[in-house]
C-alpha cells in the first residue's frame, strides 16, 4: 500500500518534505537532536537490521546567523560573537578573522606578540582536544576517559585564564595584536604546566588508546581512503589519519609558526582508531611548540599595536585566510568596501567540511559503532552551523 | 459498629475520608520527605543546544564535580529526567524539538536557563534565528547569567533550585 | 541599498578618485568585478609562480574568464556562468586543484547579482599547498526571490569537486541560488519551516538593524 502516495500533494511540498516510499525491512531512525550519541544535531539513519544503509547529516539547530550579523558590526565588535562558534577554542576560529582584517585595515603586528597568539592558540588547542577526547570517552562508554581529560583540561585553562582574563571566552586577539599582556612569571608557570600537563597526557595511551575494547570498536571503522579524505575535503586530524601529511602551520606558515619547529603527526589506516590518535598526538606537538615559543619570545617589549577607533577597510578588498584550529583549516573569506562593517564575512570551518564525510563513512556499518565514528571525525557541531 | 456504617454502597466514600484523613496528618512531613528526595537527584536530561554545553561538561569534571551536590551528570533517557538545563542559545529549529523533551519528561520538572542566550538572547539578540530567551517556551525556574557562566556559578544555580523545591509543595 | 555603493567599479566615475588606473594593466572587464587588485601593480611586480598559473586558465579560456587579482598565494579568476563548468573541470585535470575549502556566496544588489566564489586548494602537490584559487562567477538576481524557480541559477560543481556538496546545500538556502545537477538542494541549516528571503541576501534585514 505505501507505493500509493498522492503524486498532486507531494509536488506542492517544499524541498526536502516529500514523502517517501518505505520499505518495510528499511528503518529510519532519528539521532539526535536530544541523544547522547549525537551533540546537537539530527542524524537520520536508516538501518537494515544493525546495518547503516544511508545516513543524512541534519545540522543546523545551532544556527545563530553569525555571518550576517557580521555585517552590521564593525570590525572589532564582531570579535566576540566570531569566537561564540568554538568557546573552547575560542583563540584559534578567530584567527583567520584577526590576520584577514589585519591585512584590510593594514596594521603591523609587533614581534612579541605574534608569539604571545601562538602561545595562546596552542594552550587553547589542547583545552579543544581534551574537551572532545572526554566527550569521546562519554561517547564509547569509557567514563574514565571523561574524568582524566576533563580534569587535565583545567591546567590548560588556568593558563589562558592568567593570560586573557576569561576561562573559555578570550576574545584575546584583536587585530594589531593580543589585548594585554602576559603576567609577570608567566613563563615559569607555563613551562612547568605544561610538563606536568605533558606528563599526564602519556597516561591516555595505558588506559584508552591500549585499551582492547577501545580497539575492537574503532581499529576498522568508518575506514576513509587518502583519495577519498582528499576527493571529500575532509580537513584536519581526519586528512592526516588518512595518510595525507598536511597541517596549515607547516604548509601555509602564517605569524611565528615558520621559525617553529612544528611537525605534522600522520597516520596511514584511516579508521576511527587512526582519527582518534592524531589529536592526542597534536597535543605533544603542541607543548613542544610552546616551548619552542617561549623560549624564542622576545622578553619584552609591545603586544599591540593601537588601532584607530573604528577602522576601516582600504578600498573594495578581499581576503581569504585561514589557520589550524583543533579541527582543521579554518579558513575566513571576508570582503571590504571601505566601510567599517566588513561587506561579508564568510566562515569555513573545518566541522562543516568534515560533515561530508559522515554519510559516506556510516554506510555499511553497524548502528553500534555510528557514535564512534562521527566523533572521531573531530565535528563541533555549534561551529559547523555558525 | 464500623461493619454496620460501611455498606458496599459507600466504602468507596470512606476510604475517600480515610484518605483525607491519613493525608493531612502525614502532608507535611510525607511532603519534607518527598522534597528531600527530589532536592538532592535532580537528573538533567540530555540535550546540548549551543556552547554554554562546554561549561556544563565542564562542571560535571573533577574539579567542580557537580554529583556532590546531588545533580547527576547529563542523562540520556528523558523518561527518567527532572531537569532541564538549557545550555545557552535557542534557535528556531531547536524550539519545537525543546518543548517536546520537555513536553515528554514526567512531572515534577525543573528548568534552568543558564547562559546569557537562554535568558534574552544574550549577543544574539538581532540574529535571525534565535529566540529572545526561552521564557516563551518554558516556565524557567532558575536563571543563571553569564556568557557563559562559570561552572560554580552553574553550580549556584543548581543550589537556588534544591532551595526552591525544598519550600515547594509537594503534590 | 547604499552601502554597496563602493563595490562596483566598472563604470569610470567610480574609479576616478579612488585610484587612477594604468591603462595597460588589463583590458577593461566586460562585466562588474567585484574587486580589484588594491593598490593596483605593474605587470613586473606579479608573483611569478601565481602569474603562471592564471595564465594557463586565461591562455586556454581566452574571453570567458577574467583575472581578478593575483597577489601572493591568493589568485582569483572570474568566469562567466556558462563556462564555469569548462574552467572548473580544466582546474580539476590540468592543475593540481582537487578540493574545494569554502564556497561563499555574496550578494550585490547594485548589480542583479549573485557571487557565488569557490575557493581551491591542494593536498596533492607540494608546491601548490600554499596556494588557495578563488573561482569566481555570478548569477542573475531577482529583486523576489522565489529560490529554486527563478532565474538566479547555477551550474552545480559537485561532479567535479564533490566537496562542494554541503556548501552548495548552504548557498541554495542561503541566497537563493538554485544549483542545476546538484543532487539533493534541500534545506541544510535553516528551520524547515523557514518562510522568509533567503537570509544573506542584502535586502533581508536582522530585527532592529
Ligand atoms: S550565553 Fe554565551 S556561551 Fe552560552 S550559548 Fe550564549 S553565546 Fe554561547
Amino acid at each position: 500500500m505505501t507505493e500509493q502516495i498522492p503524486t498532486d500533494h507531494t509536488e506542492q511540498l517544499p524541498p526536502g518534505l516529500q514523502l517517501e516510499k518505505v520499505d518495510d525491512r528499511i528503518m529510519t531512525l532519528n539521532v539526535g537532536p536530544q541523544h547522547p550519541g549525537s551533540g546537537h544535531m539530527r542524524i537520520i539513519v536508516k538501518i537494515d537490521g544493525d546495518y547503516i544503509v544511508d545516513a543524512d547529516p541534519d545540522p543546523g539547530y545551532v544556527h545563530r546567523g553569525e555571518e550576517k550579523m557580521a555585517e552590521v558590526r564593525n570590525y572589532l565588535l564582531n570579535i566576540p560573537h566570531l569566537e561564540r562558534p568554538v568557546i573552547h577554542d575560542s583563540c584559534n576560529i578567530l584567527y583567520p578573522y584577526v590576520l584577514g582584517v589585519e591585512d584590510i585595515v593594514g596594521i603591523e603586528v609587533p614581534e612579541r606578540a605574534k608569539y604571545v597568539r601562538v602561545i595562546a592558540a596552542e594552550l587553547n588547542r589542547c583545552v579543544y582536544i581534551q574537551y572532545w577526547l572526554a566527550i569521546y570517552g562519554i561517547f564509547l562508554g569509557h567514563s574514565t576517559m571523561f574524568m582524566w581529560p576533563a580534569g587535565d583540561r583545567e591546567l590548560m585553562i588556568d593558563l589562558l585564564e592568567k593570560m586573557t582574563g576569561a576561562r573559555v571566552t578570550h576574545s584575546y586577539f584583536i587585530p594589531g595584536g593580543v589585548r594585554n599582556d602576559i603576567p609577570a612569571n608567566f613563563e615559569d608557570v607555563c613551562l612547568r604546566q605544561v610538563n606536568y600537563f605533558e606528563k599526564r597526557i602519556k597516561e591516555y595511551a595505558d588506559i584508552f588508546y591500549d585499551n582492547p575494547i577501545l580497539k575492537a570498536r574503532t581499529e576498522d571503522t568508518g575506514v576513509l581512503s587518502s583519495q577519498d579524505a582528499i576527493r571529500l575535503g575532509t580537513t584536519g586530524s581526519v586528512l592526516r589519519a588518512s595518510g595525507i601529511d598536511y597541517d596549515v602551520r607547516v604548509k601555509e606558515p602564517y605569524d611565528v609558526y615558520e621559525e617553529l619547529d612544528v611537525h605534522t603527526n600522520v597516520l596511514k589506516d584511516g579508521d576511527s582508531y587512526a582519527r582518534s590518535k592524531i589529536p592526542w598526538l597534536d597535543m605533544f606537538e603542541s607543548c613542544n611548540i610552546i616551548r619552542q615559543a617561549l623560549e624564542k619570545m622576545p622578553k619584552s617589549g609591545s603586544v599591540r599595536t593601537k588601532l584607530r577607533p573604528n577602522p576601516k577597510g582600504v578600498g573594495n578588498n578581499e581576503v581569504y585566510k585561514r589557520v589550524e584550529s583543533g579541527r582543521g583549516a579554518a579558513g575566513m573569506h571576508i570582503i571590504s568596501n571601505g566601510k567599517p562593517e566588513p561587506y561579508r564575512v564568510k566562515i569555513s570551518p573545518g566541522s562543516f567540511r568534515n560533515l561530508i564525510a559522515l554519510p559516506y563513512l556510516l554506510k555499511g556499518e553497524k548502528l553500534g559503532n555510528m557514535p564512534a565514528v562521527y566523533w572521531s571525525l573531530n565535528y563541533w557541531p555549534v561551529e559547523a552551523d555558525r | 459498629m464500623l461493619k454496620e456504617l460501611v455498606t458496599p454502597q459507600n466504602a468507596n466514600v470512606f476510604v475517600g475520608k480515610l484518605g483525607d484523613i491519613l493525608y493531612k496528618a502525614i502532608d507535611k512531613p510525607l511532603g519534607m520527605a518527598i522534597n528531600w528526595g527530589r532536592m538532592w537527584s535532580l537528573w538533567p536530561v540530555h540535550i546540548e543546544t549551543a556552547c554554554c554545553s562546554v561549561e556544563f561538561g565542564a562542571a560535571s569534571s573533577p574539579r567542580y564535580d557537580v554529583e556532590r551536590f546531588g545533580i547527576i551528570e547529563a542523562f540520556g533517557s528523558l523518561r527518567q529526567c527532572d531537569l532541564v538545563v538549557v545550555q545557552g542559545t535557542i534557535t528556531r529549529k531547536m524550539a519545537p524539538r525543546l518543548r517536546l523533551v520537555y513536553d515528554q519528561m514526567p512531572d515534577p520538572k525543573y528548568v534552568i536557563a543558564m547562559g546569557a542566550c537562554a535568558i534574552t538572547g544574550g549577543l544574539y539578540f538581532d540574529s535571525y534565528n534565535v529566540l529572545p530567551g526561552i521564557d516563551g517556551i518554558l516556565p524557567v525556574d532558575v536563571y543563571v547569567p553569564g556568557c557563559p557562566p562559570r561552572p560554580e556559578t552553574l553550580i549556584q544555580g543548581c543550589m537556588l533550585l534544591q532551595e526552591k523545591i525544598k519550600r515547594m509543595k509537594a503534590r | 541599498m547604499s552601502s554597496t555603493d563602493s563595490q562596483t567599479n566598472t563604470s569610470k566615475e567610480d574609479n576616478k578618485e579612488s585610484s587612477p588606473k594604468p591603462a595597460a594593466e588589463k583590458p577593461a572587464p566586460p562585466k562588474p568585478a567585484a574587486e580589484k587588485p588594491a593598490p593596483p601593480k605593474p605587470e613586473e611586480a606579479l608573483p611569478a609562480f601565481e602569474k603562471e598559473l592564471t595564465d594557463r586558465i586565461v591562455n586556454q579560456f581566452a574571453d570567458d574568464v577574467e583575472v581578478g587579482y593575483v597577489k601572493e598565494n591568493r589568485t582569483r579568476i572570474n568566469v562567466k556562468k556558462e563556462k564555469i563548468l569548462d574552467v572548473a573541470k580544466f582546474i580539476k585535470d590540468q592543475t593540481p586543484f582537487d578540493h574545494a575549502e569554502s564556497v561563499s556566496g555574496v550578494d550585490f544588489p547594485e548589480d542583479k547579482e549573485i557571487e557565488v566564489v569557490y575557493h581551491l586548494g591542494s593536498y596533492t602537490d607540494n608546491r601548490y599547498s600554499k596556494q588557495i584559487l578563488a573561482l569566481s562567477t555570478r548569477a542573475p538576481r531577482e529583486e523576489i526571490p522565489n529560490p529554486g524557480n527563478d532565474s538566479t541559477k547555477l551550474p552545480s560543481l559537485r561532479d567535479v569537486f564533490y566537496s562542494v556538496e554541503f556548501h552548495e546545500r548552504e548557498c541554495f538556502e542561503m541566497f537563493g541560488v538554485y544549483f542545476d545537477g546538484h543532487p539533493d538542494n534541500r534545506r541544510l541549516l535553516l528551520p524547515e519551516d523557514w518562510a522568509d528571503i533567503p537570509p544573506l541576501r542584502k535586502d533581508f534585514r536582522n530585527k532592529g538593524r
